[in-house]
């Protein structure tokens, strides 16, 4: 209705127009109404009018003068990049820079030189800890690769820890990255693998012959991690790179026939709460008047060493779900 | 050994330096592979193939496949070859 009134743009409605849809009129317009309104109604009547003639020669005259102070404006930018001051501030700059990092550097080069020696017999980290480790390790422990006896059974609280960071990564890039299949209506839904090489005939080859390879070397250090170098760590890792690299020849569809969503929550859950209840075993069992019952076998038989060989299993099942996890989720955002 | 050893450490270092300084990051990101590939031998003359084991599996393989994948996701590497190839097949 007042968008007829030719004092649109200045009338109240106008403003409240121009608010709502958050469109500013632009500043030579404004400025030429200026002029208008300045030089009285009805100068838009007739363009042969003699005092057109004028009023462009004015609006030419503004237009100069804007334009001449924009390029002052551009000037003083280059100036301040290219002038004198700001050269100097910039070069100054740079050598403080460096100067602050080779201190630091320094003073860090100068700590490392007060550490003790490497390799030296009488260094603090050979202590009693660590001659325990070593000594009664295999009988306390049962296992005969000591690594895994201490990480499983002496330190078995932070192992623990790590495991649950492991899941609370997972979870994260979940929260972040994760697609239902009601949120994406489109094609980029079903395009999951759609700009992958499709089908590349090398890679397929190369991973029927690598992938039960690497699985079947993932299960060996799973399952041998307190007879052999590995354990629950290492197997999974090998073992989720294993599934990466069958999930990145034949894609997801094959896949989610072994391993969808709901395998991967229950595996994972049911892993993390075994390998809890396992080391929560050994943390109330054994001593004040506690019997520990498992017995631990004999060193370096497949079945010893009591509830390593398990907690090994769980840690290799959870680290092997997390590496799928975070690929498929990068990937395509679903499990 | 000695001069092996010395040989893998100055490969290190030459890799540490060129892949943070490398203009391309898909040729940043196969220097850190091969980072990670010298420090497993390195581990293992060291005598600890529990951290080989892992280094090779994680350092070499996982983390540089979410590296390639992240890549992917930004559109750093250009894929315009698989785009029209898709393209063929549906039509």
């Amino acid at each position: 209705m007042s968008r007829i009134n030719e004092n649109f743009d200045s009338s109240v409605w106008g403003k409240i127009d121009r608010f709502v849809n958050g469109t500013e009129p632009e500043t030579k317009e404004t400025a030429n109404e200026e002029i208008v309104r300045s030089r009285g109604k009805a100068s838009f009547v007739g363009i042969e009018d003699t005092e057109n003639l004028e009023f462009h020669d004015e609006l030419a005259l503004r237009q100069k003068e804007e334009d001449e102070k924009a390029i002052a404006k551009l000037r003083e930018a280059e100036n301040r990049s290219t002038g004198r001051f700001y050269k100097l501030w910039n070069r100054a700059y740079n050598v403080l820079a460096v100067l602050a990092a080779l201190v630091i550097m320094a003073l860090l080069v100068a700590t490392v030189s007060y550490m003790p020696r490497f390799g030296e017999a009488d260094n603090p980290v050979n202590n009693e800890v660590a001659a325990r480790y070593i000594e009664h390790g295999m009988q306390e422990t049962g296992t005969v690769n000591v690594v895994t006896g201490m990480i499983l059974n002496y330190r078995g609280f932070d192992t623990m820890g790590e495991t649950h960071v492991l899941f609370i990564a997972a979870t994260t890039v979940m929260i972040l990255l994760f697609i239902t299949k009601k949120s994406v209506l489109g094609k980029e839904y079903k395009q999951d693998r759609a700009f992958e090489p499709k089908n590349d005939a090398i890679l397929q080859k190369v991973a029927t012959f690598l992938v039960p390879v690497i699985a079947v070397f993932g299960i060996y250090v799973v399952l041998n991690g307190h007879l052999s170098p590995g354990g629950g760590f290492s197997g999974g890792a090998i073992m989720g790179a294993g599934l990466i690299l069958y999930v990145s020849a034949f894609g997801f569809k094959k896949t989610e026939k072994f391993f969808n969503e709901h395998i991967y929550v229950v595996a994972k859950v049911s892993a993390l709460c075994c390998y809890v209840c396992c080391l929560s075993y050994y943390f109330y069992m054994g001593a004040n008047g506690f019997d520990n019952h498992i017995p631990l076998g004999t060193p370096g038989a497949i079945i010893s060493s009591g509830l390593i060989l398990f907690i090994d299993i769980f840690v290799g099942t959870e680290v092997a779900c997390t590496m799928y996890a975070f690929y498929a989720l990068f990937r395509r955002g679903e499990i | 050994m000695m001069i092996f050893v010395a040989l893998l450490l100055g490969f290190l270092i030459i890799c540490a330096i060129t892949a943070c300084l490398h203009k391309s990051l898909l040729a940043s990101i196969v220097i850190f592979m091969a980072y990670s590939s010298i420090i497993c031998i390195i581990w293992i003359i060291l005598e600890s193939p529990d951290l080989a084991i892992t280094e090779a599996a994680v350092g070499a393989g996982v983390n540089s496949v979410l590296f390639f994948v992240t890549l992917k996701k930004i559109n750093s590497i250009s894929d315009k070859g698989d785009r029209q190839e898709v393209a063929d097949e549906q039509n």
